[in-house]
C-alpha cells in the first residue's frame, strides 16, 4: 500500500475529518481525535487491510504516521 | 490444530446465575474523565454490570452453587447420581484445597464422585466442556456438572479503567449425561502460552508472593491504578490477538467437520465487547440474527460468557427445539477454542439472580 493510501485509510479509521492535515511526520497521539479507543480502530484497521496482528507495546512504540506505516508493512 | 470429536455425550441442561447487584457505566465512575463514559459505552456495548457487591463476602462458588441447584432441580436429577463434577474459574475461594471439592460438599454430593477444578479464564467454557465430555464419552462417568464461572471484579482494581467498565461476575452449570445416542461433539483448540503476560495477575501466585509493596495502589497513567494483586490486561493487544484468531478458530473448525454455516441456528462467542466482537463477526461475514450479545447487560463475565448468553437470549429455543451451535472464546492464556455442539429440548432455567 503506497503511503498516500495508508494516509487516507488510517484517518478514516480513526475519525479525522482533515485528511490534508496529515503527513508521515505527524505525531498521531497529537491529534484531537486520538485516543485508546482510536488504537483500536488502528488494530483492526492494520488486522484488516494487512493481516497483521500487533501488541499494545508495539503500538506505544509508535509516534509518528511513518512508524505506523513502518510497523503495518515491515 | 487441535482437533477432537466426542461421541456418547447429551448437554441435559444449562443454567446461569448472577450477582442483583449492578452498576451503571454511564454513572461517573471514578475511572471516566468527563464525557468519556458516554464514548466507552458506545464503543464496548457494555451499559451496566451485574457485580459482588465489595465486602458482601461473596465468591464464585455462591453463584455457581445457587446455579447448580436450580438446574439440578428442573433437571430432577438424584444428587447421588452424579459422578463428576469440575469447577473451571480463575477465582478460587481458597489456595488450597480445589474450590469444587468446596462445593462437593457444600451441595451434597455422594462421595464416589471425581471432583477437579480447571484453572481458566475467557476460554474456559469450551476447554471445560472439552474436558468434561472426554471423561464422559467413554461411559465410565454417567452424569456430569461442568460449573463455570469468574469473579472479576474481585480480582481487578475498581480504579483501573482498562478493566472496570469490561468485567463483572457470573457463575454457570452445565449438565452432561452419557448418552449413546447423543450427537458427536466436535472441538478446535489452540494456545499462545509466549503470549501470557498479555493478561496476568502479577503477584499473590508463587512466583511473586503477596509482599506488602504488591498490595500498595500503584499508578500507571491516568485513571489506571492498580496493586501487583490485581489483574491487569493489555487492552490493545488483547483485541489484535483475538481480532485475529478467534475468527480462524471458528472457520478452521467448521471447516475440519463440514459444518454448514446456514445449518447453525447461533454463533455464542465470548463476550469480550461490541467493538471487538462485531468486528469478528464482520470477518467470518456472519448473519447477525445469529449471533446473540449479552454484553450491553452483563460486560465480559469471563469464561461465563457463552453459557450466560445462551441462556439470557436464547433460553426459549433452547428449551423447546433441536439447536445446533457453535462456541468461539478467546482470551486469558493466551488460548482459544472453538465448540460445536447439538441440543435437542434441554433444561433452561430463566437466568437466575442471586
Amino acid at each position: 500500500m503506497e503511503t498516500k493510501e495508508f494516509i487516507e485509510q488510517l484517518a478514516e479509521a480513526i475519525d479525522v475529518e482533515d485528511v490534508e492535515s496529515l503527513t508521515l511526520e505527524t505525531k498521531f497521539r497529537e491529534l484531537e481525535e486520538w485516543s485508546s479507543l482510536a488504537g483500536l480502530s488502528v488494530i483492526a484497521f492494520f488486522d484488516e487491510e494487512f493481516d497483521k496482528t500487533v501488541n499494545g507495546a508495539e503500538l506505544r512504540a509508535c509516534n509518528t504516521i511513518q512508524d505506523l506505516y513502518d510497523l503495518a508493512t515491515k | 490444530m487441535a482437533f477432537s470429536k466426542i461421541s456418547n455425550v447429551a448437554i441435559r441442561g444449562i443454567a446461569a446465575c448472577v450477582p442483583a447487584h449492578t452498576e451503571e457505566n454511564i454513572d461517573s465512575l471514578p475511572v471516566f474523565k468527563e464525557g468519556e463514559a458516554a464514548r466507552v459505552v458506545a464503543q464496548t456495548g457494555i451499559e451496566r454490570k451485574h457485580t459482588i457487591e465489595s465486602g458482601s463476602g461473596v465468591t464464585i462458588s455462591d453463584l455457581c452453587a445457587k446455579a447448580f441447584d436450580v438446574l439440578i432441580e428442573k433437571l430432577e436429577w438424584d444428587r447421588e447420581s452424579i459422578d463428576l463434577l469440575v469447577l473451571v474459574s480463575s477465582s478460587a475461594d481458597y489456595i488450597t484445597p480445589p474450590t469444587s471439592n468446596v462445593l462437593h460438599g457444600r451441595l451434597g454430593l455422594s462421595e464416589d464422585c471425581l471432583c477437579y477444578d480447571i484453572r481458566q479464564g475467557c476460554p474456559g467454557w469450551v476447554v471445560g466442556m472439552s474436558n468434561v465430555s472426554s471423561m464422559v464419552s467413554s461411559g465410565n462417568f454417567k452424569r456430569a456438572i461442568l460449573l463455570c464461572g469468574d469473579a472479576s471484579t474481585l480480582m481487578s482494581s475498581p480504579l483501573d479503567k482498562e478493566m472496570r467498565p469490561l468485567f463483572s461476575d457470573a457463575g454457570t452449570a452445565t449438565a452432561l449425561e452419557f448418552d449413546t445416542s447423543a450427537n458427536d461433539m466436535e472441538f478446535q483448540h489452540g494456545c499462545r502460552g509466549k503470549a501470557f503476560e498479555a493478561i496476568i495477575t502479577p503477584a499473590g501466585g508463587l512466583r511473586n508472593p503477596v509482599t506488602e509493596d504488591s498490595l500498595q495502589f500503584k499508578s500507571y497513567g491516568e485513571n489506571l491504578v492498580r496493586r501487583d494483586i490485581d489483574c491487569k490486561m493489555d487492552g490493545m493487544g488483547v483485541f489484535s490477538f483475538g481480532l485475529s484468531v478467534a475468527p480462524k478458530s471458528l472457520q478452521s473448525l467448521l471447516d475440519e467437520f463440514h459444518i454448514a454455516r446456514e445449518d447453525v441456528d447461533y454463533f455464542l462467542f465470548h463476550q469480550a465487547n461490541q467493538y471487538m466482537n462485531t468486528k469478528i463477526m464482520k470477518k467470518l461475514k456472519l448473519d447477525p440474527d445469529k449471533v446473540p450479545f449479552s454484553l450491553k447487560d452483563f460486560g465480559n463475565t469471563s469464561c461465563a460468557s457463552i453459557p450466560l448468553t445462551l441462556v439470557y437470549k436464547c433460553r426459549e429455543a433452547y428449551e423447546t427445539r433441536e439447536v445446533n451451535s457453535v462456541a468461539c472464546a478467546f482470551g486469558v492464556g493466551l488460548a482459544w477454542g472453538s465448540f460445536h455442539f447439538k441440543t435437542n429440548k434441554i433444561v433452561c432455567p430463566e437466568l437466575i439472580l442471586y
